[in-house]
This record gives structure tokens, sequence and C-alpha cells, in this order.
């Protein structure tokens, strides 16, 4: 297992590295002038050469980029341009804001689609199956900009039952667990929840109606296990591959959905990158995208090794 | 006394306590503003967010020299004294300027505000060796008055300004540079780490920390900044101006950049005021009870028009034409009736109107005639591409209005091709020019604009000092008489005067069409009936002091 757990670490050295370089490229080849939320676009020639001196845009790329890699790596991600604000705590702010929707949204979406997608699984061609079905087909394919502002329209305005959107009262500097701000999550959570309980219930649905055509299950029947105890060995033989796609799901998730966080101006990673990308804060920008992918592999080498503990299959790939 | 008694008085005493928590909270008028800024704007006294920015961050909370008259709905905005209570250029030497300051006056941290404070805040942004000089602060500032050089003490409240060159638009450019506490910020300093060595890092953080407690001279004090999600000021009940001492308590301002995310903050009662409602909302906000409010701006919504070697530009039938062909009360319609229909880059009874002798309508006939003339038919028409984005700030609704003028012009033998780019690109190509790869072959671009200043309004677009890269003459338009009546407007230092000959400028300008003008934004706001006494002045500037909460 040690050797295993030493070679998914070993594995995410280079992976961190080509996101790292990639992610400074991406911004870097996007058009547009990196000084555009200082610089106005009636500036002088001189005064754009200056600030780009000052800002360090002066320099060639690969300067620019050990720089940026060097500080990075201390925990430094710069300055924004826009804000002059350190990057770091904002993004760490923004990404706590995302992980209280996104874990919200994965328990969501886990528990619907596991449900759905063993009811569907287990009732084959049922009734109970296609509507199930149904439901996970309309998760995948609703469009979550779209299903957010319905949400809002029907909870907020009609009913006025939750808040349209924001942290709550003080914002989510002043964030506590009391239903004045938690109310705030639920919408935005449930937006986000669709989409990964629609693909956990098609995946679900599917490895149930493999294992249910794999040889051992009449074998249990056999042996006399009633249809609980057979369902509890299709559980089990579905948990790790279930638990691989909500481990991805939930990455995705941290990654913050820029649709879904403007819409309700939640705080978190979608909403930030919106803003970097929309103000071409090149120096927010690359410090949250690499932030967001490193948590990615991170999670990754987490679902790798959980997935290892629970299948021993996997460790002696 | 029993354990049912000890509990009942218990409770009767948090009741008690929540009611009069609650009244208290009650009592305190605050106003909660939806903005579009996607971030609270910058709070140190150099906004930026565009004029939004200078709207909610600026104007409350700061001062300049010069302010805008935001006092009237009807009138145009002109600019008034601010912290200075006169001013006037130096007869024998027209690059230095002579500013009295308003006795009195302090920051919202108690210290004085006089001429030394003036001359720090200008070395702020122009002198590198002052220990408050802000580098972010430069581009929002210094190109907005882009000839002021320097600024020495004379006395207390004295002040002399000295300009690059002999420069009318001062005062107008003074109301961009506000004044910020030096006092405040020095204890702020004074608060960064002994371990933070570098002087340039020093101020940064001394600005950081400013800017998280701001102090101005301004009718609202900031007192709380949570990054990207709001901004709460409070007033300023010891304010200078008696008529602009605020009636509300605090001020939060939201940032929300989504419209329909706006609109069900305001329905759903959780902001008091947005700004830019989408016009298909407006119904159901009226419905609701909400008041709109609107008033032309000094914005515009053109096409800039090429002169480059082989546009059809080129032929001031074509400009005439295509300015005739455009049925902007048809657009007006499209966008609810939240546009201006221009006839002009400023208004008819603005002070640089000038009357110019083409005008600005819709002929569909006389546009055809011209067109004609110009060699153009059905079969032969004027082949015109237009850069254009998709969104972008101040761009309104570009691709609908966009595609209204490829109708529009479709009548009068114009084929329109639009190239949609990227925000950003877009922009940027703004001061590139036609001629650069970036304008992708195009004849015209859409990059809106604001008209507050001479220099923002005008000068930019037809003086051949401004040809691109160095401003924004991107269809590269000037000539000589353009030159000429740039140096007259710049030269004439009594208002009048000065007014006189941007007005004759501004009336050249219109006759020559280097624009298709298309709309003036009337920067639309919804509000709770629960607001009131609100001006909404032609301007980009509201102002919030004398309003009041129910």
């Amino acid at each position: 297992m040690l050797i295993y757990l030493a070679k998914r670490i070993l594995y995410v050295l280079p992976v961190a590295l080509g996101v790292s370089v990639f992610c400074f490229l991406l911004v870097h080849i996007a058009p547009g002038d990196p000084l555009t939320s200082v610089l106005p676009p009636d500036a002088s020639q001189a005064m754009q050469d200056e600030l780009r001196k000052i800002y360090g845009f002066d320099r060639p790329l690969p300067v620019q980029f050990g720089l940026w890699l060097w500080k990075a790596l201390q925990g430094d991600l710069g300055t924004s341009i826009a804000t002059g604000r350190p990057v770091a705590p904002e993004v760490w702010r923004a990404v706590g804001n995302t992980l209280l929707i996104a874990c919200l949204a994965t328990v969501i979406g886990f528990v619907l689609g596991c449900f759905f997608g063993f009811v569907a699984g287990y009732f084959r061609g049922s009734f109970l199956d296609k509507f199930a079905s149904m439901l996970a087909v309309l998760g995948v394919s609703v469009p979550h900009y779209w299903l957010g502002m319905v949400l809002v329209i029907v909870f907020s305005v009609q009913l006025g039952w939750l808040p349209p959107g924001g942290a709550g009262p003080g914002g989510s500097a002043a964030w506590k667990w009391d239903w004045e701000h938690v109310s705030h999550m639920i919408l935005p959570a449930v937006t986000m929840s669709v989409i990964p309980m629609g693909i956990i219930s098609r995946t679900v649905r599917a490895l149930v109606a493999d294992i249910l055509n794999q040889e051992f299950v009449p074998a249990l029947r056999a042996k006399g296990l009633m249809d609980f105890g057979v369902f509890r060995h299709v559980v089990k033989n579905a948990a790790p591959t279930a638990l691989a796609v909500m481990g991805l799901q939930l990455g995705y998730l941290l990654g913050g959905s820029i649709l879904i966080e403007t819409v309700f101006s939640w705080p978190g990673t979608g909403f930030l990158l919106g803003n970097a990308i929309f103000q071409r804060d090149l120096p927010l920008l690359q410090g949250t995208i690499l932030v967001l992918a490193m948590f990615f592999v991170g999670l990754n080498v987490l679902v790798d090794i959980v997935q290892g503990l629970l299948d021993p299959r996997v460790r002696r790939r | 006394m029993s354990s049912t008694s000890a509990k009942r008085a218990v409770m009767l005493a948090l009741g008690f306590s929540t009611t009069l928590a609650g009244a208290s909270l009650a009592q305190e008028k605050v106003l909660r503003i939806g903005m579009t800024a996607a971030d609270i704007p910058r709070t140190h006294g150099q906004p930026d967010q565009g004029f939004e920015g200078n709207r909610f961050t600026g104007i409350p909370m700061y001062d300049g020299l010069t302010n805008w008259d935001l006092s009237s709905a009807e009138k145009a905005s002109v600019v008034i004294p601010g912290l200075a209570t006169e001013w006037a250029v130096d007869a024998s030497d027209k690059t230095k300027w002579v500013f009295k300051l308003r006795p009195g006056v302090k920051f919202q941290d108690g210290s004085a505000f006089d001429a030394a404070a003036v001359v720090w805040n200008v070395d702020k942004v122009l002198n590198k060796e002052a220990a408050q000089f802000a580098p972010d602060q430069i581009g929002v500032t210094v190109s907005r008055m882009p000839t002021l050089k320097v600024a020495k003490v004379v006395d207390p409240l004295t002040v002399e300004l000295t300009t690059s060159e002999p420069d009318a638009f001062l005062p107008i450019n003074l109301t961009n540079l506000y004044m910020a506490s030096p006092a405040h910020w020095a204890a702020k300093l004074a608060a960064v780490p002994a371990s933070v060595t570098e002087p340039a890092e020093r101020a940064k953080q001394a600005w950081a920390a400013f800017s998280a407690d701001p102090s101005g001279t301004g009718p609202f004090k900031g007192v709380k900044l949570s990054p990207r999600e709001r901004f709460e000021m409070v007033a300023n009940k010891s304010y200078w101006d008696p008529k602009r001492v605020p009636k509300i308590d605090r001020v939060v301002l939201l940032p929300l950049p989504e419209a329909n995310a706006r609109t069900a903050a305001l329905l759903s009662g959780q902001v008091d005021w947005i700004e830019a409602p989408s016009p298909d909302a407006v119904p159901q906000i009226k419905q609701r009870g909400f008041s709109i409010y609107s008033n032309a701006q000094p914005h515009v919504w053109p096409w800039q028009l090429s002169f480059a070697e082989g546009s059809v530009w080129l032929d001031k039938k074509v400009r005439h034409a295509a300015n005739l062909c455009v049925n902007r009360e048809e657009l007006k319609t499209l966008l609810g009736g939240l546009m201006e229909v221009p006839k002009g880059t400023v208004p008819p009874g603005h002070p640089w109107w000038g009357n110019p002798k083409f005008e600005i309508k819709y002929d569909l006939e006389a546009a055809k005639k011209l067109m004609t003339e110009a060699g153009f038919s059905a079969a032969k028409p004027a082949k015109v591409k237009v850069l254009t984005s998709a969104s972008g700030s101040g761009q309104m609704q570009p691709l609908p209005m966009n595609e209204f003028m490829q109708q529009a012009l479709k009548d009068c033998y114009f084929d329109v091709a639009l190239e949609v780019g990227e925000w950003n690109a877009v922009f940027t190509n703004w001061r590139e020019g036609a001629k650069h790869a970036n304008a992708r072959g195009a004849n015209a671009t859409n990059v809106t604009y604001a008209a507050m200043d001479p220099f923002f309004a005008m000068v930019r677009f037809v003086s051949t000092k401004t040809f691109p890269p160095v401003s924004n003459n991107w269809g590269y338009f000037g000539n000589d008489e353009f030159d000429k009546l740039i140096a007259d407007a710049r030269t004439s230092f009594d208002g009048t005067a000065r007014d006189a000959a941007l007005a004759k400028l501004h009336a050249r300008i219109v006759e020559e069409a280097p624009f298709v003008w298309v709309a003036h934004d009337v920067g639309p706001r919804a509000m709770s009936a629960k607001v009131k006494g609100v001006v909404q002045p032609k301007s980009w500037f509201i102002d919030l002091a004398p309003m009041s909460m129910e």
C-alpha cells in the first residue's frame, strides 16, 4: 500500500508542473492587455510602458513564469492588479466558500444520484427505472444558469422563502452556522447538485445492471440470500466506482461554477474567476486556476487512495 | 421565585431586550444598493470600475478641488467649487493655476484639509519619490488630468498647480482627483510591521490598510470592507456642506454583476436599489411598486468610423446617410425606452452644443439620395464591417443594437457585416486603431464612451495628436482645422469662452460626422418606494447625500 501511495504522490509532481505552465501560458496568450483594469483606454504609451515595468510585464515570459512559480511555491500568489490586494487570501476565502456549497451539492447529488441509480438499476425496465432515468437525464441536461434563475424566481421572488443571493448578513467574512446564513447556501447548492445527481445516477444504474448480470448474483441467491442481502453485495461492488465518480464530481464542483455563483452572487471560486477574467486580472486568474487545479489533483489522489483501500485489485495495478 | 417564574422573567427580559434592539436597528436608516460592478470599487480615493466606482466609492466619501453639480435633473451637470472655492490661471504664465481652498474642512479622521494635503494627493500619483506614491492609482487618475505636472503650497489655504502646457480643461479634470487624508495614511504607514523594510512595499501595505478604513472629506465614511462582497459607509454628520449632510445613516454596497440576480435581489427585498435593471424586467419592477429613474447621460453609443485608405466612410455623404438612415425611436422601443435619441455627442441645450448645421435624425429618403449620389445602390451596396463585442462596460445591449443597425442600414444600400470580438480585444484595439491587424479589416468600431469632459468627449477622437496608439482616434480622423479648434478651446481660460470654443468644436464634429451616433444611455436604476429625495442628474453620477429612507 505504501508503494502504491508513493507512486500516486510522485505522479502528482509532473502534473502539477504541467498545470502551472499551462495556466500561466493560457492567461498570457489570451487577447487584451493585462493592465486593462488599472489602465484606462486613453492612457499614453509612456504611462503604459511605465506601469508595465512596475508590474513586471516588461520581462520575458520565462522570467515572469520563474518568478511567479518561485513565489507560488512559498505560498505567495502575488497581488491582484485590479484591487491591489494579495491573491492568496482571496483565493483561499473563495475556495472555502465554494467548498461549503460544493460539499452540500455533492451530498445532495450523491444521495439522490445513488438512490435513483440503484432503484433504476435494480428495477430495470420498470416504470421506476424510466422515471429515475428521466430525472437523471434531466439533471445532466438542464442548464444550470436557467435552473438557478427559475429557483430564484420561485423561492425568492414569488414565495419569499429563501434569499436570492449573497452569503448572508455581513458577507462570508461573518459566516455563522445559523439559518440566516445557511439559507443562502440552499439554492446555489441545489442548483449545483443536479449535474452530479444525474451523472452518479446514470453511472450507478449501469453498474447495478452490470453487477446483477454477473454470475455471483445467482450464486448468492442459490445460497439462499434474500433480496436485501443480494442488494448489499451489489452496493459493495458498485461503491468504488460510485465513489470515484463522486470524487471527480466534487472536484468539478470545487472549481466553482462561474454561472451559478454569478447568478447567486455567491463569493466562491467561480465568482472570483469570473471577476478575474472580465477584469483581465492575470495574477488573480493564475492563482485561482493553480489552486483549483492543485485541489483537483489532490482530490484525485485521495480518491485513488480510497479506491485502493476499498478494492485490493486497484493496488496491484 | 419558582423556577417557572424565573424562566418567565428571563424570557420576558430577553423578549424586551430583543424588542429594544430591534427598535434601535429599525431606527437606523440603511440604504442597500446592488451595483453592476463585480467587485467593490477601490475605496482609497481613486476608484476603479469606471464611473460606477466614482459614483459609489468616490463621490460619497471624497471631494475633489472641483465637484460635479448633481443637484438638478433638468440642467446639464457642470463643474462647481468643491474643496476649492475659486481658481484662476496666472495672467502671465498660462501653465500656472492658483486654487483658493475652502477653510475649516476636516478629514473624517479629524485632521485638517489644507494646501499641504492637496500637494500630498497630487504627489500620490505624480511624484515617484513621494512615500505615498501609488502606481496602481496612476492609471485611473493621471490620464484623466493629463497635463497636471506638480502642485506647490502657497499658503495653508492656497495651492499652485502647474500644467505641462496651457490647459483650460484643468478645473474639469480635477473632479477626478479625490482628496484622501495624509494624516490617516501616515498612521496606517506607521502601523506596517517593521519587518517590512522596502519603502514601496510599506506604502502598498499602508494603502491596503487605508482602503479598509478610508478617510476623505466626503458626506459618508467607509467603515467595513468585505472584498468582492460588500462595503458599508456611515453618515459623516460633520460634513462641511450643510446641504449635503446625509439623512441616511448607513449605505451598503453589494456587487451584483448579473442583471437577473440584481432584479431578484430588488424584488425579494434584499436591496433597496439596483443599477441597470434589464429592459425586460422593467414592466415587472414597475408593476411591483418600485420606481425607475433614468436621465440622459453624457454617454455615447456610436459607430466610430475609419478614415483609413479605401474606407467607404471617407465620403461625407456616406457618413451623413448612415446617420440619417437609423430610426432611433424604433431602437428606443426595442430597448424598452431605456435610451435617449442623440443629436450629437452632447444634447441641445448643453453648453458645448453649438448648433451644428447637420441634423442627426431619421430621414430615409434623404439618406437614400445621398447614397445614390455617392455611387451606391441596392445592387451595389456599400460594404461595411463593424467591430463589436457581445458585452462590455457601457456597451448597453451591443448585439441586438448592432443587429438593428444592420437591418436599418440595409434600407440605405449598406451591407453591414458584424465582427463580434471578445470585449477586452475590441477595447484594446480601440487604441491600436483601424489600420492594426487586430481591427480585422473593420471600418467601424463600436466602443461606447463617456462625454463628461472635453478631452474624453471630443478631443481624443478628432485630434491628429491622438492617432493610435497615442489615444482613441481609432479611425484617424483629424486635420488642421480641428487641431486649431482644440487649441482654441484649451487656451480659452474664461469658462464662458472655453464653452463657446468647445461648442464650435462640437458643431464641426457633428457636421463632419466621424461617428454614427446611435444612442445615449440613460443610466436606469430601480428603487424601492422607501427611497426618497432621489435626483437623477444628467450625469454618470448621483448624489446619495440628499436622499432619505422612509
